[in-house]
């Protein structure tokens, strides 16, 4: 036969057969066991009279549009089971996370593949459909014969998500574990796109997703999703895995988001959290939110007034983590008094032993941490700025605003 | 001074919450001319359905509002998830031609205020179409909705006009608690509009909307309740003093019907030369708010429901569906309007019984959905609560088979209409003639008459 695809559509209702041809009932709903397979169908689950029975995958002979025909009818009548994922109740019509894709979408349809072998055929999910081609199946199903239908949706443009880049939503960690969901999908994304995710799902199954992610990822998701929303989800958590995440954001983010939660609740997990970011965070939460001091981040690098270039780039190479979004040196006497700013692609087309401060623009731009977010982005527009360093009350370096600081500034408005 | 006067109004937006913008738009173009008509027509009779429908009202409000809190989900991604596609898919088909209905007499009411001041509808209907369309896709819709929101306080001028033109206290207090129920199609047709236009089955889907965008979890959902409930009282004063108004401006020199906006603007004749100002302003106001919100609305509950992208942050490309969806409705829910002698107030009038027609149905969903203990957990229904809501759906669906049964009758006089009238003619008349000066000789249809025999009502003197 040349289909050798069948929708969940098709398979709902299908007669299932015994050894003499006698039909005994009709699928009702299929169940997968991730733990033993990730896609095929291992029960299939079949009402006749009053109860559903259960057919193995190794029961079955054929399946076809013509109907399942079994070769083994020793039928078991249907317990629910822990470790099935049934695909009409657990997946149909509910949302999934479409890792390609990167949005959540809602499960129409699926799509198997009929495997063919020696001793009887399996099927396997393939695609999880979604979109108008799988609603019009889902409209026809049982009223319209499959075949016409076939050849009706051709009309519609097929819109489908490869089955190994779904990734199930299930809130409650212990089915989680017993469906073999894991994070690997999300884990790999942008933590930015998988943020837009978490925001549309519904707290419970944020927490879901939090609780079970390495807490690195988190972090960085966390810090990508709206104010609101972190706090939220860090109210909802266990206070001991909210401060392993807190943790691992940068002290200026954590600060942010700990201002946002209920006193009492950030209080808990400052409390949990190790002593150095604990140290970091607390002094930064001590400034006012839309001063400077509340707008800065404390991820800079400042080297003492006689550094020359090549000494930079040994202090450079010793700080790999931070070069990704750094552009701006600064050089601070022996008191950490803020002497001089400079750009760091100036450093590579000057020789190794000229002094830094040679190459350091005549003017020095520089905020205090009292100063207010208006004056701070009139600055960022007049002076064409990338980073502005802050200085405290004494003249000591205190941190740096970055662009995209002030970027997220302007959009809030 | 100006400057304490600028705090008190922060302080008093950041307290509005989704409980009193949806009860604010509840009081729409549709919700100003069920209650004009009802008052001018009917006087004080329809006062007493303002308790029950408020009693309705913060019962559903405050289960869409629940359902939203504990469950993070609006109620058509509910629907779907529990009672699938094609339950999900024909429940959104009634919605989206109910909703364009109400769109068109939002468009109305737009129409019909600018009508006062001689501006063609042909002028302002593509205007207001085009701006609302913007307003909404490029984004500022939210900065705008403040404006809405304060200006809805146009409707204490009903208030105010109330008390100037001096209704009979008496009289309106006594009619607010005494039933009057009357077998006579434009009165059944009135009640089912007012249930219709006070709990209108959009505003379900988009108050539960707004409670899951606004983040209020179970835990804060205590407070929020609170809101919802001052909400829809003040939605049902507002009705009230809108009845109370036309009943004595109107009703009391001869119960008519509501032809346009002019007649409707009577209510607020205290106001002498600016009385036209005022009404017009209330009712563009609302109309145009309402315009902003509902389209969108029902878009984002069916996209939600049947899994499109949605969202104006989107592209077009990234969410078609969506973009066409509610661009249609703008569209053609302004374009009808521009249909030469289009009849503007009968049309507002229908969409609202169109609402209340459907509102049934999709409290059975509702009270299915929060009875399920796996959505709910601790927060399903108490029995006492279920009584009232399936009382609820019980009486709904009594008046609209009432309605539908009475139309059709109607729709065959043929059939039925034999010289000297083999159907029962009963004169409806209310028990004191001497205030309630008007009868009406109605057709009684065998099934009416039937169904008021068996419950045993006499208003009528056969």
């Amino acid at each position: 036969m040349a289909d050798d695809f069948l929708f969940l559509t098709e398979l709902l209702g299908l007669k299932v057969h015994d050894l003499k041809g006698r039909r005994l009932g009709v699928v009702k709903d299929a169940a997968i066991v991730p733990l033993i397979h990730p896609s095929r169908v291992d029960r299939f689950l079949v009402g006749g009279g009053w109860a559903w029975l259960t057919v193995r995958h190794d029961q079955v002979r054929s399946i076809s549009l013509d109907g399942i025909y079994l070769k083994d009818e020793q039928l078991t009548p249907y317990h629910s089971d822990e470790y099935m994922l049934r695909l009409v109740r657990d997946l149909l019509d509910q949302q999934i996370i479409d890792g390609q894709g990167r949005k959540v979408v809602r499960v129409t349809d699926v799509t198997f593949s009929i495997e063919h072998a020696s001793d009887g055929d399996s099927i396997r999910i393939v695609d999880v459909d979604i979109g108008l081609r799988s609603v019009l199946r889902r409209l026809a199903q049982g009223v319209v014969p499959p075949q016409w239908v076939r050849r009706m949706q051709t009309i519609i443009a097929p819109h489908s998500i490869v089955w190994e880049d779904c990734s199930i939503i299930e809130a409650d960690p212990q089915r989680r574990l017993r469906l073999n969901i894991s994070n690997k999908i999300l884990e790999r994304m942008h933590p930015a796109d998988l943020a837009d995710i978490v925001e549309d799902l519904s707290p419970d199954d944020r927490e879901a997703i939090f609780e079970t992610m390495d807490s690195e990822v988190a972090a960085d998701t966390l810090s990508e999703i709206e104010p609101d929303v972190q706090a939220s989800i860090l109210e909802s958590l266990e206070t001991e895995k909210a401060a392993d995440i807190v943790e691992e954001m940068s002290p200026h983010e954590a600060a942010d988001v700990l201002a946002e939660l209920q006193e009492q609740t950030s209080e808990d997990i400052l409390e949990e959290m190790e002593v150095e970011p604990k140290a970091e965070v607390e002094e930064l939460l001590e400034y006012k939110e839309n001063s400077a001091g509340g707008l800065m981040n404390t991820e800079y690098v400042a080297l003492p007034e006689g550094t020359t270039v090549a000494g930079a780039m040994e202090a450079l190479k010793a700080n790999e983590e931070i070069l990704e979004s750094l552009n701006t040196l600064f050089l601070v006497d022996v008191h950490d008094q803020l002497k001089a700013a400079i750009p760091l692609a100036r450093l590579f087309t000057a020789a190794g032993a000229t002094p830094l401060r040679e190459l350091a623009p005549d003017t020095l731009i520089h905020v205090d941490v009292e100063e207010r977010q208006d004056r701070i982005t009139e600055l960022f527009d007049k002076y064409n700025l990338l980073t502005l360093p802050v200085i405290d009350a004494e003249g000591k370096l205190a941190g740096v605003i970055t662009a995209d600081e002030v970027i997220s500034l302007l959009r809030e408005k | 001074m100006l400057k304490r006067f600028r705090y008190q109004i922060a302080i008093f937006l950041s307290v509005i919450g989704p409980g009193l913008i949806t009860a604010n738009v509840d009081n729409d173009s549709g919700g100003i001319l069920t209650y004009s008509q009802a008052g001018a027509k009917y006087g004080y009779l329809p006062l007493w359905t303002l308790i029950p429908i408020t009693l309705l009202l913060i019962v559903t409000q405050e289960m869409s509002s629940r359902m939203g809190a504990v469950t993070g989900k609006g109620l058509s991604d509910l629907i779907r998830e529990e009672f699938g596609l094609r339950t999900t898919f024909f429940l959104m088909i009634a919605l989206v031609l109910t909703n364009f209905t109400n769109v068109i007499a939002e468009f109305a009411g737009i129409a019909s205020s600018l009508e006062l001041f001689h501006i063609s509808r042909y002028i302002s209907v593509p205007i207001c179409a085009v701006a609302v369309w913007f307003l909404v896709v490029r984004g500022n819709y939210r900065s705008v909705e403040k404006i809405f929101l304060v200006a809805c306080f146009l409707y204490v001028t009903y208030i105010i006009s109330a008390f100037l033109l001096k209704p009979d206290w008496k009289e309106a207090a006594i009619y607010s608690v005494k039933p009057i129920l009357m077998f006579d199609t434009d009165y059944i047709t009135m009640l089912i509009a007012m249930v219709g236009t006070s709990i209108a089955p959009w505003m379900q889907f988009y108050l539960q909307s707004a409670i899951v965008e606004k983040g209020i979890t179970a835990k804060e959902y205590v407070q929020s309740r609170v809101e919802v409930v001052v909400g829809c009282i003040l939605t049902d004063v507002v009705a009230f003093f809108i009845i109370v108004s036309c009943a004595t401006a109107i009703w009391a020199h001869g119960p008519k019907d509501i032809n346009d906006a002019a007649d409707a603007a009577v209510a607020l004749k205290p106001f002498g030369q600016y009385a036209y100002l005022l009404f017009s302003a209330g009712l563009f106001n609302a109309s145009f708010f309402a315009a902003c919100i509902l389209p969108l609305s029902t878009v984002f509950t069916v996209c939600e429901g049947l899994g499109f992208e949605s969202g104006v942050d989107k592209r077009f490309e990234e969410a078609p569906e969506f973009y066409w969806l509610y661009t249609l409705l703008v569209v053609l829910g302004a374009g009808v309007i521009l249909w030469p002698n289009f009849p503007l107030i009968k049309m507002i009038l229908a969409s609202q019984v169109l609402n209340g027609v459907l509102l049934p149905f999709v409290l059975i969903y509702m009270v299915i959905l929060i009875n399920k203990k796996g959505l709910m957990k601790e927060w399903t229904n108490s029995p006492a609560y279920n009584a009232v809501a399936w009382v609820s759906v019980a009486i709904m669906i009594g008046l609209t088979l009432a309605l539908a049964s009475i139309t059709v009758k109607q729709m065959m006089p043929q059939a039925k209409a034999s010289p000297g009238g083999s159907a029962p003619v009963a004169q409806v008349q209310s028990h004191d003639p001497s205030r309630h000066a008007f009868k009406a000789n109605v057709p009684e249809s065998r099934i009416a008459h039937l169904f008021r025999q068996a419950i045993g009502i006499g208003k009528f003197t056969d």
